[in-house]
């Protein structure tokens, strides 16, 4: 393979990090004297270009391609994944345009995009080394915008937090990965895979499973690593935790899937209700019971709607870990749908509080009060996530979760794993209290005294409601994006 | 065609959604439209069936992959409720015609709630059911939460968790059934004919239809109606008791009692005489029949009688569900019709008609109202409207509850009797909630407004009470004429429910339930 080659199949990347470099040169060179306003709009339609254009060259010139043995793997699922990602990037930089918290539009962009290649990366790896690299390359990033709202100290202080549990859990990440190289010998899935069959689980597998897990599982904000997530989201500027909660999670459950289902294909282990044989299913059951039951009882204390999503994030977090436990093509498929579709709904929620935090200044429940006499569009679309997250048909969150949990219900022999399906079900019972409770502050509480209609800028708007239209037509229609990753997923089949 | 009912439904929330703001007639006239629109083509599907056969509405692939069809179908039972479903919306219309304070949105949440209920009962998909069911939940929990009255924040999230958590139990099964069966499908005609095992159709039975019959308030999980029903205005009451409560009990018939059939055969060990599910079931609608009608003789606040006899007719529905006998469960059918239409009627007495008067429902504060003489058409609405909810012969309550006590003799001898006594308990409550609120001691010549209830009311004591508005004279005279031409005719309905219990879906339920 020439270097032409590897060009090819990492264009859609190059034209990231291309982009990256341009917004943050136009910026420097000839954005200097303007508004922040007018570079955020210049900038952000520069970024939304390339992202579009990265987009557009996957679309139009797939590729099928494995270089060096799994440092970039090129096939129809990494990159519709990747596609999915790149949309997210665009809607986050749309949502950000109006907002003022910072005079740095530039870097700000040109670190949103450079997350996004990390994210990209991370997508197409099958070597530990270049998941490794990636995922510091978007944790670097997401650590950056977190902080980046200079003027409140709380937004460094959830930097810091963010930076300190996530260095701790890389250093373990990148220990358990050590031990798997010790063990096997190979650093790319499919060889650890091989290495690993018919040995016994043996203490360093185990160690080297255990921190492999709190690696990624701090990465996904699960339950018990789940500490950094509410003060993260609170604190960071909103439209950075929206691309924390949507972005980022979607590249690290796909991520953390590959690496359990391919790389640890011997070392299963059973979850069936009565049949339990260690492994990473049984250890990931428990983690995802613990940040079902956690994630949704945190959420109905929550006074910020901030926090409050990101203890729904713990929740989701939870429901989508189900799909990785079916262990299946249809496992994948449902954990694929499910965290695109919640990127989505979870990235409108926080464009709508981005909104309301513009007005009002703060994001706790009671400035949402009678939001819609204030915002009627907006409430509209803070109707449609909220119920999609809630998983009330016919919206995308509905499916999803349906979806995963059939996955995760035929998994196994004689509905070995319903016992997880009926907890999750119960859970998302439990959530639909505390999604109704937003939804009564915005149309049932009265908008305090005096308080004028909210001035909402129409791109937002706009955004807004085409993210909406989304969830509701991906909820009325999933046949269309389920098609598309289930034949993605059998042109991988050998 | 009937499909139409559910998008002219939809088609209504959206037309809503786009008027101009604060423009309570027009609101209330596109609501109008739409509901009659629905009813009319109800009406015609009606007409135009063949009892008997099941008619395909719509029939497309939805998610290829997983075997998920559009699939909507009618057979007698879904006309039935169709049709009350058309008439229960179009009367809450009728009976929310003077809602001014945000009424756009009142009638668009409205619409939603008529757009699933009319989805649920055309299903024949057992997804697509689910989705109609859930999307029937969001609008009832608004309608309560924004324009309902007594501790209406309370009762909204009460009812709507109580429908959450039921329909949590619904899709435990569901997913079950459709991953044992193996056949990729939610037909629910395929499923009926899988033979699921026995000891899964043990466990699957009773958490499908326990799920579907919170909604249908089987006790010990009616406790959301009577607050809910309590604290909904009026047109969510007629329609939470009207149509709502039968969302559960249509879904007992169609998808428990259909794909897990041998969930009702005997258990192997009998504990306190009962053997099966399905004795406990009966056991539980008997308790909600007479628990029911008892609580209802004791209470202080008019709505909350209603409220209770709610729970104990839907205990009949239950109970006739559980006879498994063809003139049991078709007199179960038809007492959902039934009681849908009467219990529309007495809430709408209750809410429209008396409380919005005199913003009181305390009994023992309208009995010093002397209602009788103040507004008499509410009087002999609610004489007529508690003469059919007592099942008094000539209305549709008496054929629909004899049907149901038959059926229940032969099945369970003991019960019939017990049931009985509910219905002597049901005349005692009737009566007495009538003779308080229209038949009291006047306290003087004519008094409308008593000096506490002027003030509740906010006007003068002494002053007249407004009169009886049109829409409200053609709501109660609609209710009233469907209750009694049941009532006279009711092979005009039972023509077409009996032949579709001879469906291939209902074959294992015919034998008696005997293995």
């Amino acid at each position: 393979m020439n270097y032409s080659q590897l060009l090819k199949f990492a264009a859609p990347e190059t034209i990231v990090v291309l982009t990256a470099l341009a917004v943050l040169a136009v910026d420097l060179t000839s954005l200097r004297g303007l508004e922040p306003r007018l570079r955020f709009i210049i900038g952000g339609m520069l970024a939304c270009v390339g992202c579009a254009a990265a987009a557009v060259w996957m679309i139009v010139m797939p590729e099928q391609a494995n270089a060096f043995g799994g440092m970039l793997v090129v096939d129809p699922l990494t990159q519709l994944v990747k596609v999915a990602l790149l949309g997210l990037t665009v809607f986050t930089i749309l949502i950000s345009i109006e907002s003022n918290f910072t005079q740095h539009v530039g870097e700000y962009l040109a670190l949103i995009l450079l997350a996004t290649v990390g994210m990209m990366f991370l997508v197409s790896a099958e070597d530990l080394l270049m998941v490794f690299v990636s995922l510091e390359m978007t944790s670097l990033s997401l650590y950056i915008l977190t902080a980046f709202n200079k003027r409140n100290i709380k937004s460094a202080e959830a930097a810091l937090k963010y930076f300190l549990f996530g260095g701790m859990s890389a250093a373990f990440l990148l220990f358990g990965l050590s031990l798997i190289y010790g063990l096997s010998g190979a650093t790319n899935l499919g060889g650890i895979a091989a290495a690993l069959q018919g040995r016994k689980l043996d203490p360093l597998l185990v160690v080297a499973l255990v921190m492999v897990v709190i690696g990624f599982g701090f990465k996904v904000a699960a339950v018990p690593f789940h500490l950094w997530a509410p003060d993260a989201y609170e604190g960071a500027p909103t439209p950075s935790a929206a691309f924390i909660a949507s972005g980022s999670k979607v590249a690290s459950f796909f991520i953390f899937a590959k690496v359990m289902i391919i790389g640890f294909a011997g070392a299963t282990g059973s979850g069936a209700f009565g049949y339990y044989e260690s492994g990473w299913v049984p250890m990931i059951a428990i983690v995802a019971v613990l940040s079902m039951v956690l994630g949704n009882l945190g959420a109905i204390v929550q006074g910020n709607v901030k926090r409050l999503l990101a203890y729904s994030a713990i929740a989701h977090g939870g429901y989508a870990l189900l799909g990785m436990l079916a262990n299946s093509q249809q496992g994948v498929a449902a954990l694929v749908y499910y965290v695109i579709t919640y990127g989505m709904t979870t990235l409108g929620a926080f464009g709508v509080v981005a909104v309301v935090e513009q007005a009002t200044g703060d994001s706790k429940l009671s400035d949402l009060s009678g939001l819609c006499r204030r915002a009627p569009v907006v409430s509209v679309c803070m109707l449609v996530f909220m119920l999609s997250l809630a998983g009330i048909p016919p919206l995308a969150g509905f499916f999803g979760k349906f979806y995963v949990f059939l996955a995760a219900a035929a998994a196994v022999k004689n509905l070995g794993l319903l016992w997880l399906v009926v907890f999750a079900i119960a859970m998302s019972a439990v959530s639909l209290y505390y999604y109704l409770q937003v939804m009564k502050r915005i149309y049932i509480s009265d908008p305090p005294a005096g308080a004028p209609r909210m001035r909402v800028a129409w791109l937002t708007q706009a955004t807004l409601a085409v993210l909406a239209v989304s969830v509701v037509l991906l909820g009325c229609f999933p046949g269309w994006l389920v098609g598309l990753i289930e034949r993605a997923l059998a042109s991988l089949a050998p | 065609m009937l499909a139409w009912t559910i998008y002219i439904s939809f088609l209504g929330v959206l037309v809503l959604m786009l008027l101009p703001k604060g423009n309570a007639s027009s609101a209330r006239k596109v609501a109008m439209l739409s509901a009659v629109t629905g009813l009319l083509v109800a009406l015609a599907g009606f007409f135009q069936f063949k009892a008997g056969e099941l008619v395909t509405v719509a029939k497309l692939p939805w998610v290829p992959s997983l075997g998920i069809e559009y699939h909507l179908a009618a057979d007698g039972i879904s006309l039935t409720l169709v049709l009350l479903t058309g008439l229960a919306a179009v009367g809450g219309i009728l009976f929310s015609w003077n809602i001014e304070h945000r009424a756009k949105e009142f009638f668009a949440f409205y619409l939603a709630l008529i757009g699933g209920v009319y989805g649920v009962f055309l299903s024949f998909d057992l997804f697509l059911l689910f989705v109609f069911y859930e999307i029937a939940i969001v609008p009832k929990y608004f309608i309560i939460a924004i324009w309902g009255s007594t501790r209406k924040e309370y009762g909204a999230m009460k009812l709507a968790l109580y429908s959450f958590i039921g329909s949590a139990m619904v899709l435990v099964g569901l997913i079950a059934a459709y991953v044992v069966s193996g056949a990729r499908t939610f037909n629910v005609v395929e499923l009926a004919k899988y033979p699921f095992p026995h000891d899964f159709q043990m466990w699957a039975f009773p958490l499908v239809f326990v799920g579907f019959a919170i909604l249908a308030g089987l006790w010990p999980f009616h406790t959301w109606a009577p607050t809910g029903h309590v604290a909904a205005p009026t047109a969510a009451s007629m329609l939470l008791a009207g149509v709502v409560m039968k969302l559960g009990a249509y879904g007992c018939l169609r998808v428990a009692m259909t794909i897990f059939p041998q969930g009702l055969e005997n258990w192997q060990l009998g504990v306190l005489g009962l053997h099966s599910w399905r004795d406990v079931i009966a056991l539980l609608s008997i308790i909600g029949i007479v628990y029911g009608a008892l609580v209802a003789l004791v209470q202080k606040d008019f709505k909350f009688v209603i409220g209770y006899s709610s729970v104990s007719h839907m205990g009949f529905v239950l109970l006739g569900l559980m006879t498994l006998n063809t003139i049991g469960l078709s007199g179960a059918v038809l007492q959902m019709f039934s009681h849908g239409i009467i219990a529309g009627l007495l809430f709408a007495v209750v809410g429209r008609m008396v409380y919005e008067r005199t913003h009181t429902r305390e009994l023992s504060v309208l009995e010093g109202m002397n209602l009788g003489k103040a507004m008499p058409f509410a009087a002999v609405t609610f004489v007529i409207a508690g003469a059919a909810s007592m099942g008094l012969p000539g209305f549709s309550g008496f054929v629909a509850e004899l049907q149901v006590l038959i059926g229940a003799w032969q099945t369970y001898p003991t019960f019939a009797v017990l049931a009985g006594v509910g219905i002597v308990v049901g005349v005692a409550y009737t009566l007495r909630a009538m003779q308080k609120a229209f038949f009291g001691e006047s306290v003087g010549p004519s008094a409308p407004l008593g000096a506490k209830a002027a003030k509740l009311a906010g006007s003068e004591p002494g002053a007249p009470f407004a009169t009886i508005s049109v829409p409200e004279r053609l709501g109660a005279v609609m209710l009233i004429g469907v209750a009694v031409l049941i009532g006279l005719y009711p092979r005009l309905l039972l023509d077409v429910i009996l032949p579709s219990f001879d469906s291939p879906l209902f074959d294992w339920l015919r034998k008696g339930g005997a293995p």
